[in-house]
């Protein structure tokens, strides 16, 4: 076992103590002989600190977390027909809070807003505007608690830029031309040609996120309000037209720089290249900021991250084309560059099954609560193993716990900066939280740009037949409910 | 009475439910499911609409190698269906049957000379025959090969049979995780040796038919066995004297396998077949493991659509998926049992 894991527990027991003494006085009992049973995907990875933290609320209130897993390609399936069967088995689903739209939808979610209200300790105002406004709430009403903060950062290797003379990417053009510049340099030291750019690229994984993450950059200008899949008042898709194009041949023009088995690599594989010291230029989450510095990693201290790169031409939606941005139309540039950063995934968030013993929803929401609060995630995002993001914004604000964990003052403030300005952009782009978004993402996006990628079919056809499967799957639910779902996701309430 | 009921129950309720999906449209509602009749629309939708090209396959014009496919298929089906008419054995029910066999075979020629040899791609029906045809032949020729040569008087004989009946016992699932990991031309442990033969940047997962020939290694890897133990409890059942005659009477090696041997094992051989092509139409675990049914659709077997469907919450898509693919599982399974099994076993047994 690795000294750090070895340590963990310890350190956590040490810290949690502190905790459970204060808290246990004014809380003991609360929850006694209450069991939560609580559903997530497997591994270290979200469920692990989940489990640990469980055992710490028990001491405090004496109620039992029961942490289950399943693989996370069955999460959804499992948590819909647990619930919608009535079998209720579950009290507690972690998962990504765009899927429960549908779920509040179907009726199966506690509505957690009263107990938000009377909770003195989960201080919502610290919590980042984007995951407290759009993330947490579905039509004004809070039915997720965030654990983590998702959306995806570019992040750099500052020795290999520094050594050609390069400056991190601020717009896509740029991110080609630093990958074309330094691909096939040997970037570890093993004697090996190491590439320009690491992106994930597989079919039936977390290729889709990557795509939108571009995507955004292009569409969307006016805020997180204008929203960039559909239009907000026929519901017609926004995928055909130019700033799709540029993304789709943007995504697969970093192939070319890429690995060669790139096409069959998913986040795990891209990650296991990054740390070990073999790309330049990568697209991820917030993982790669506390990856970096574990004891395996080849790129400690070597690493760097800036928000999402940007565009100066932007979608005109009248016509379809790329225009140059100005004021008026990108009125949040940065240097003239639009920047949108997307909140894919949205983030892991806990969610209570509405039909649960009101006993049980109490005690569930005061875990997620507790989870949720400054004192145990500002500790949590800063350990990589964990799998969570920062998404407070006391999280970002002080380098201290970073340091702490093994960052260097220099990268806790790169890392934290661009996280700072990810988090706090006025135009940052939301995740489709409509009902049928597996299917619009998962099904028909994913599988059309594997075509386009796989170079079974132009970025033209793959994005007609995305417009016209999106097309299919709006009809299916009924255009008004999913037009009144969607203009409610970006809080337009008239 | 107790087993009807657990027929119904196990059987033929869910293959009703499944049915009631195929032909309606379901979603999420407060307090269950909202099922809409919608009648064939998704069947339509898989073999004439949006999904057409993902089922069946991307229609272009039809090449004169694809002409010539389809023409020489159909000449061979009417030379068929003719000496069947003009036979001893006519009967009504044998007519139908094989008019079902043969529209689907003259169906499924004209997709591949449509497709594969009009050089468009093939959807996910292609993708899961030739998992069966080109999987299953080149198990089943190794798999008899290595029986033979256990049943033959060879020094270690125990212990190749325990070997090569080993990975039957593997999960799918490990053996999609291994053969991804062993395929990997760039970290995998064979690396050394695909950059040595020059194979080094050459990914596998990137190129539609080096993809499908790995799924088909990794699942002949697991299945040749099975037909490997069958056989050899087949061929070790071959009467001695019949084989010792054959010695005696100066017949080569060739020849008493081919006239002796090979007719006693046939029937057995034909229904082995059979299970394993049942199972070879199911295949879902390596492509979901090994590719994830890419690069694109390449290597996305029936099975493996309809799990992506059901996945997302689109029962009525992989219902009607599951349909078609019970449906062609059916009309070739039967055909084959009732054209080549039983004739076998009439000839032989």
């Amino acid at each position: 076992m690795r000294l750090k894991q070895a340590l963990m527990p310890a350190l956590l027991g040490a810290t949690a103590m502190a905790g459970v003494t204060t808290l246990a006085s004014s809380a003991q009992a609360q929850h006694e002989g209450v069991t939560v049973n609580l559903l997530t995907r497997p591994g270290p990875v979200i469920a692990g600190r989940l489990e640990q933290r469980g055992e710490e609320f028990k001491e405090m209130t004496g109620a039992t977390i029961n942490v289950a897993t399943v693989p996370f390609a069955d999460l959804f399936q499992k948590l819909v027909t647990d619930w919608q069967t009535g079998t209720n088995s579950i009290d507690v689903g972690v998962f990504a809070s765009g899927w429960a739209v549908e779920m509040v939808d179907a009726g199966l979610l506690a509505d957690l807003s009263d107990f938000v209200a009377a909770d003195d300790k989960i201080d919502m105002d610290d919590i980042a505007p984007y995951f407290r406004e759009f993330n947490q709430k579905i039509d004004g009403k809070t039915y997720l608690i965030t654990i983590d903060g998702d959306f995806q950062m570019v992040y750099y290797r500052t020795d290999v830029l520094e050594a050609a003379g390069l400056e991190p990417p601020r717009t896509w053009e740029e991110y080609l031309s630093v990958a074309e510049a330094v691909h096939g340099q040997d970037m570890n030291g093993d004697g090996e040609a190491d590439f320009g750019s690491c992106m994930f690229k597989k079919r039936n994984a977390q290729s889709f996120y990557a795509i939108m993450s571009i995507a955004a950059q292009f569409s969307q200008t006016q805020g997180t309000g204008e929203g960039f899949f559909f239009d907000t008042e026929t519901m017609e898709p926004l995928v055909n037209n130019e700033a799709w194009k540029e993304a789709f041949r943007v995504y697969k023009a970093t192939g070319e720089f890429g690995p060669p088995e790139e096409l069959n690599h998913d986040i795990g594989d891209t990650r296991a290249l990054v740390t070990t010291g073999r790309c330049a230029l990568m697209i991820d989450w917030g993982d790669i900021g506390p990856l970096s510095i574990d004891e395996n990693s080849q790129i400690k201290d070597l690493v760097g991250a800036v928000i999402m790169p940007g565009s100066s031409r932007v979608l005109d939606r009248a016509s379809g084309e790329l225009v140059d941005c100005d004021a008026q139309r990108c009125p949040h540039a940065i240097d003239g560059v639009n920047h949108a950063p997307f909140a894919a995934f949205g983030g892991w968030s806990g969610a209570v099954n509405g039909k649960s013993d009101p006993a049980v929803v109490a005690a569930a929401y005061d875990f997620l609560s507790y989870m949720n609060q400054a004192e145990q995630s500002n500790f949590d995002v800063t350990q990589g193993w964990t799998g969570y993001n920062p998404y407070r914004v006391s999280q970002f604000e002080n380098v201290g716990p970073w340091v702490e964990a093994g960052f260097s003052t220099e990268f806790a403030e790169n890392y934290l900066g661009a996280i700072g300005a990810s988090l706090n952009s006025p135009n940052m782009a939301s995740d489709l939280r409509i009902p049928g978004t597996q299917q619009y993402q998962g099904i028909v996006l994913d599988r059309e740009l594997a075509r386009f990628v796989a170079g079974e079919i132009t970025a033209d056809e793959a994005l007609a037949n995305v417009e016209a499967g999106w097309e299919e799957i709006t009809d299916d639910f009924d255009r008004d409910a999913q037009r009144t779902m969607y203009r409610a996701s970006l809080g337009i309430t008239n | 009475m107790p087993a009807v009921i657990m027929i119904l129950i196990f059987s033929i309720f869910p293959l009703i439910v499944s049915l009631i999906l195929a032909l309606s449209r379901t979603r999420l509602r407060s307090g269950g499911y909202q099922i809409r009749y919608v009648g064939l629309q998704n069947f339509e939708k898989q073999l004439f609409g949006s999904e057409q090209f993902h089922f069946l396959g991307t229609f272009k014009t039809v090449s004169a190698v694809g002409w010539l496919v389809a023409a020489t298929a159909a000449a061979l089906l009417i030379w068929w269906m003719y000496s069947y008419i003009r036979g001893n054995n006519l009967t009504v029910l044998g007519l139908i049957g094989r008019l079902i066999t043969a529209s689907l075979l003259f169906g499924l020629a004209m997709l591949f000379a449509a497709t594969l040899f009009s050089g468009t791609q093939f959807g996910t029906l292609g993708v899961t025959l030739f998992y069966v045809i080109v999987g299953c032949s080149v198990q089943f020729v190794i798999g008899l090969g290595l029986a033979f040569v256990c049943s033959q008087p060879i020094r270690g004989r125990s212990f190749f049979r325990v070997v090569f009946f080993l990975p039957l016992m593997v999960t799918p699932i490990g053996i999609g995780f291994g053969f991804r990991m062993l395929a990997d031309t760039t970290k995998g442990p064979f690396s050394p040796l695909w950059k040595l033969v020059g194979l080094g940047d050459f990914a596998w997962a990137s190129d539609p038919w080096a993809a499908r020939v790995f799924i088909i290694i990794g699942d002949s890897w697991q299945w040749i066995p099975f037909i490997f133990v069958i056989l050899l409890a087949a061929l070790e059942n071959v009467p001695r004297d019949l084989v010792e005659a054959g010695h005696v009477d100066g017949a080569s090696n060739w020849q008493i396998f081919r006239e002796i041997t090979w007719p006693q094992i046939v029937p057995v051989a034909a229904t082995v077949m059979l299970i394993r092509v049942i199972e070879a139409f199911k295949l879902v675990d390596l492509p979901n493991i090994m590719t994830s049914g890419g690069p694109g659709i390449a290597t996305e077997s029936m099975t493996l659509h309809a799990f992506f469907a059901w996945r997302a919450l689109d029962f009525s898509q992989s219902a009607a998926v599951s349909y078609l693919l019970l449906f062609v599982t059916v009309v070739l399974c039967v055909s084959y049992f009732n054209l080549i099994v039983l004739r076998r076993r009439a000839v032989h047994g």
